[in-house]
């Protein structure tokens, strides 16, 4: 069954490792603006237009708002496209992010993910892109550079699928993963071309009921997304739910597929899990974070504490079924979220958590911790501590203050 | 519109619209004055079609102006512009 190829190491960080991702299959067109942190993308992608690497038609916008537009249109022809942003970009691009996903366009996405100004501030949070959760875009999570860069090839062939056709956003966490060097495999472009597929575009029927593609086409020509009033809008936005839907099971099965390639596999594809089965105390996060948190459940495991951790990998769409599985039998979650909801009661992550499990009786106690807002440094001591309030929580059968803060001031 | 959805399974991935004469409305029922072209006084100058704000002049191969009914607003600009006089407006009959 396995088939796993030849892969080569490199040394890359995060982004260098999106751009090589990037540059593997065959992509027609990148529209795209420099910002820190995601920059490293950008002009290493442009250095492999440079030097003939690739066939990509490099677009150099004026703005963020302008390269998703320069991207959705590129798209819509049926062209292979990719963009990067982060923080301030992607704030700018938020108009541009609903159109794209309304007109169905598999543009492919790297974010840098870094804090929202004012104050200024380049480090990593995750407000930039919890902030557009209901764009109708597909936002995938990686952990490391490997993933950002498994993500990438990934996030092509979830959005081409006909069963989705959405847009797809990775998020990386700026500098933490953008900027550091890790060692990362990659496979063949051969092998990702192959991967990948070609792109495939469905068909819709005109007016005269001839059959053509759905893409703009000087030989048959359409207009895209013009108008719909209250006649038909709602519907439309159903179908991108119902799109979203189809994205859950499209996701686990590129994740098989791609471990049959790679040797590679993240979980369900939606979520993983790391010593959750048998946990009492759980951490539920997504993104760097991760990986400070296993290293904290293997040392809570050898002093024989039941901890364990959850990972959301895909946050849209968010795999609802997956989380009750996976929680339903420990008794405390901590949701960490990496940006703040003002005046909504905790992070969009522990929301959504706290309200997959609230048809479970009984239901794990779960609080919020806010950690890590402008880059600040989340250390496993916190973390330890984080798992200790948990089964202080137990104990005590006391749940106490629901929104917590990690490393902050008081 | 040829195809009305009943359901959303019949709707496309999004709006779509295809061209046809008319489909968001024939505009060449604004009119009061109708163009109308003296072929006989014409010099296949072009200005009328350079000047149309509406592309509704088609310059056909020999130069010479085609007026666009269909689309044409009767706005006046071809007439006036004409050096020779080979555009004149005429008022719409009323039906």
């Amino acid at each position: 069954m396995k088939t796993v190829v030849k892969q080569e190491m490199l040394a890359l960080n995060g982004d260098e490792a999106v751009a090589y991702a990037a540059k593997q299959p065959d992509v027609d067109v990148v529209a795209a603006y420099p910002v820190t942190p995601q920059t490293i993308i950008v002009e290493k992608f442009s250095e492999y237009v440079a030097n003939g690497e690739v066939e990509t038609e490099f677009v150099c916008t004026e703005s963020e708002h302008s390269a998703m537009t320069a991207c959705l249109t590129a798209s819509v022809t049926g062209a292979r496209t990719f963009t990067a942003t982060s923080a301030p970009g992607l704030a700018l691009m938020h108009e541009m992010l609903f159109v794209t996903s309304g007109c169905r366009a598999p543009v492919v996405m790297a974010v840098a993910n870094r804090a929202l100004s004012a104050p200024l501030n380049i480090h990593c949070d995750h407000s930039d892109t919890m902030a557009e959760r209901d764009s109708g875009w597909i936002q995938l999570y990686a952990e490391n550079a490997q993933e950002a860069y498994d993500l990438i090839i990934q996030g092509f062939k979830i959005a081409e699928s006909q069963e989705v056709l959405l847009p797809v956003m990775v998020g990386l966490d700026g500098f933490t993963l953008t900027h550091t060097l890790e060692n990362v495999q990659v496979l063949s472009d051969e092998v990702v071309r192959k991967f990948v597929g070609s792109h495939q575009i469905p068909k819709v029927v005109t007016h005269e009921g001839k059959i053509v593609p759905f893409k703009l086409d000087p030989d048959n020509p359409m207009s895209m997304g013009p108008i719909a009033l209250p006649n038909y809008y709602f519907e439309f936005k159903r179908q991108q739910e119902e799109a979203m839907r189809n994205a859950l099971k499209r996701i686990s099965q590129v994740n098989e597929e791609f471990e049959v390639i790679s040797g590679r596999r993240y979980g369900n594809g939606l979520l993983e899990l790391y010593q959750v089965e048998d946990a009492d105390v759980a951490i539920v996060c997504l993104g760097s974070t991760t990986g400070t948190v296993r290293t904290v459940v293997d040392e809570l495991r050898e002093e024989g504490v039941k901890a364990g951790v959850l990972k959301i990998r895909a946050f849209r769409p968010l795999p609802v079924e997956g989380i009750v599985e996976a929680l339903k039998k420990v008794k405390a979650v901590a949701v960490m979220d990496r940006s703040m909801s003002f005046g909504g009661g905790g992070g969009a992550v522990f929301h959504e958590v706290r309200h997959a499990l609230y048809d479970l009786t009984p239901h794990p106690n779960v609080v919020n911790y806010i950690y890590g807002l402008g880059g600040r440094d989340t250390s496993p001591t916190q973390i330890r501590q984080i798992f200790e309030d948990l089964q202080r929580m137990i104990q005590a059968k006391r749940v106490g203050e629901l929104v917590r803060y990690v490393g902050l001031r008081g | 519109m040829s195809r009305v959805p009943k359901t959303r399974k019949e709707m496309p991935l999004t709006p779509l619209s295809f061209p046809t004469v008319g489909s968001m409305g024939k505009t060449g029922t604004w009119r009061t004055f109708r163009p109308e072209v003296d072929y006989s006084k014409c010099t296949r100058c072009t200005l009328c079609w350079i000047y149309c704000p509406d592309a509704a002049i088609i310059r056909q191969a020999d130069d010479s102006p085609k007026i666009d009914y269909d689309y044409c607003k009767g706005c006046g600009i071809c007439a006036n512009e004409c050096p020779v006089k080979a555009i004149t407006m005429c008022r719409e009959e009323e039906e």
